[in-house]
This record gives C-alpha cells, structure tokens and sequence, in this order.
C-alpha cells in the first residue's frame, strides 16, 4: 500500500537529515516514553496475574525476572512501534508529542533501542527463566511491531482485531514463566483480552475518526463508517462477556470472580448498547465505553489475581 | 591547483563541539545504561544464588 511506502521514505528523509554531525539530545526521560509506559504497566499486569494463577512454584527472585523481562520486552515494542509509526504519529494529535515525531529521539536511535531491548529480555528470560517464556515473548514483539504495526495496522480495518493478540499473549507468557507449558486456562486468559481489543479500541476510534482519517490509518469507523463500527463494538462485546464469566463454571475461580465478571460484563453491554443507539456529533457513550473498558479488564484480572491467585502465591511463599 | 588551495585552508579537525544540553543529555544517558548494566549484573547474580550453579545446565 502506498502509504507503507510513503512511511518508508519519511524515515529515510528523516535519517538523512540527522546524520552524526547532530548530536542526540535524546534524555531517558525520552527513552522511558518510547517504552510507552502505560501499555507497559498493563502487561505487567496481566503477566502478574498469568504467572500467579498458574499452579506451579515459582521462586520470587525468578518471577521478579521474568516480570521484568516481559515489561522490557513490551517495552521494545512499543519503541519499535514508535520507530516505525513515527511518520503517522506526527499526523495524529493523539501521538504528535512522541519522542520520534517531535524530533527528541532520532529514527535510528529508537530502532537501535528497541532491537536492544528486545534481544537482552528475550535471552535473560531464556536463561534465567525458561525458553517457552522466552520463545512466546519472541513471538509477542514479532507480531506487535512485523504483523501488527509494519502490516495490518495500514492495510486492512480487522488490524486491531487480529493485531490484539499481540497484547492478549501477556498472561500466557507469565503462565509458561510458571509452569513450563501451556493449558487451556491461559488460553482462556488470551481470548478474554484477544475479544476485550476491538471494542476498547473501536470506541477510541469512534471519537478520533478525524485524527485517523488523515494520518490514513483505515480504521473501521473510517473505512466502513459509523453506525458499522457500533453494531460491531456491540457484537465483540456480546462474545467478550459470557467468555469472561467462562472460568467460573469450568472451575478455575470461585464465585467472587464469577460475580464481578458478570455485573461488570451486564455494564459493558449496557455501554455497548448506548453505543450503538448513538449518533455522532455525540461522543460520550463511546467515551464511556473507552473508559470503563480498561477498569472492566483491570477488575477482571485483579479479582482473579485474588480469588485464584493471590491465596496460591501466598501458600507458595509461605512454604 | 585546488590541492594547494585546500592546503593552505584551515583544517577542521576540532570534531564535533557538544553544546552543553547535548553534554549533559549524553551524561544522563551514560549514567543510566551504567545502572542498568548494574542491575543486569545483580540479576545474574542473584538468579544463580536461587538456581544453584547448575543455572546454565538445562534441556533447551
């Protein structure tokens, strides 16, 4: 697609036009923010909960390592991410005050950061944790920066559909950190987030179409408009609730999670179906559903950590 | 000839001059690629403590 190629030449010119005679002055304030630090904390999480629900032991020093290995490896992505987006970022007033865009960061500086990182925390956690872990990481920030940003995310309106697995494989990273293989209760977790993605980020979308529109982003409220994106914000949401109750009557939590994950799944369809029934220049449903989306994930995972995990990992330590 | 003409122009091999928020961007970022070649090290070191000396012996 042309804008792929147009991405291309934007960072070529921008390479050309800071050669070694300028010298960086990039801060690690500038880095940290190429490590997109909120995506980060998110994953941290959700591995936190992957590597504390898992039934196996797991010494604290190495499931510190392996956390810290995964919120690295996020983090490289993200900077990889900004390497190769800065040309759409600098059109968008979401992104326009990233590092690259802003000129704080140079292009080559962020790829040669977010290679570097990417390459010490997939060994470290190979080495010092397990190579599943490892290779599943690997395989996270291929498919965040080649699949996702390089591929669909300019080509095709189902990019944050597929491209949310890359977010989605954090908790199974943390299970295998456990447990050495995988089974069908981090799966479980994957789907929860994999399904959660579109309507998160389709809200987003219903009320920055403008801004994607001319950064040439097609996503789905640019490409198929809006009343399509809301009836399809509605259909994911209504595959993402009954899902997340699923763990309860397969056995794997207790009724705490079971509760929680259906009143705050009955919010979010409720927040779908004001969706759906709004008509733009009105914004406040979607902004809403963005809102409550991220807390509705947070509680999910948080009351799981506590009904499942939370009681393990302190048996576990305590032994 | 232009090889005299170059000759007799002064050289500029004073390299490149760091301003000083250039000189102290590089320093700030010295100092964090040192801690964090710090804290690599503790972390090997600390893993192999809880792992034993069999750290690195393991089916791949």
């Amino acid at each position: 697609m042309s804008l792929v190629s147009e991405g291309a030449d934007y960072r070529g010119s921008l390479s050309a036009g800071t050669s070694l005679a300028e010298p960086s002055l990039a801060t690690v304030g500038d880095y940290f923010t190429l490590m997109k630090p909120r995506v980060m904390s998110l994953v941290v999480f959700t591995a936190l909960v992957g590597l504390a629900v898992a039934p196996g032991s797991l010494h604290p020093v190495t499931a510190f390592t392996a956390l810290l290995c995964i919120a690295v490896g996020a983090g490289a992505a993200g900077a990889l991410n900004m390497w190769y987006d800065a040309d759409v970022d600098a059109l968008m007033t979401r992104t326009s005050r990233r590092p690259v865009p802003m000129g704080r960061v140079q292009p080559g500086e962020a790829l040669a950061f977010g290679l570097t990182l990417a390459g010490f925390s997939v060994v470290t956690l190979g080495l010092l944790v397990n190579w599943l872990a490892a290779g599943l990481l690997a395989f996270t920030i291929f498919f965040y920066v080649a699949v996702y940003t390089a591929w669909l995310k300019r080509s095709t309106p189902q990019n944050i559909v597929i491209g949310g697995a890359a977010g989605a494989f954090p908790p199974m990273i943390g299970w295998a950190a456990t447990m050495g293989s995988l089974s069908l209760e981090p799966v479980l977790l994957f789907l929860i987030i994999f399904f959660w993605t579109p309507p998160h980020f389709w809200a987003l979308a219903l009320y920055r179409t403008e801004d994607y529109a001319r950064a040439g982003i097609p996503m789905l409220p640019v490409v198929s408009g809006d009343a399509s994106t809301r009836r399809q914000i509605l259909l994911y949401t209504l595959i993402l609730v009954p899902l997340a109750i699923v763990p309860w009557p397969l056995g794997y939590t207790g009724a705490i999670y079971g509760v929680t994950a259906a009143i705050s799944g009955a919010i979010m369809l409720m927040l779908g179906w004001q969706v759906l029934r709004e008509r733009r220049p009105a914004e406040r449903a979607s902004r809403n559903l963005f809102a409550f989306s991220i807390l509705y994930l947070f509680l999910l995972f948080a009351v799981l950590l506590v009904d499942r995990g939370w009681g393990g990992l302190i048996a576990r330590l305590a032994t | 000839m232009s090889t005299g003409v170059a000759m007799s122009e002064p050289h500029d091999d004073d390299g490149i001059v760091l301003t000083e928020a250039q000189k102290r961007a590089r320093r700030s970022r010295s100092i964090a690629i040192a801690l964090a070649l710090a804290a690599l090290v503790i972390l090997f070191y600390a893993m192999t403590l809880v792992k034993g000396p069999g750290v690195l012996i393991r089916p791949i």
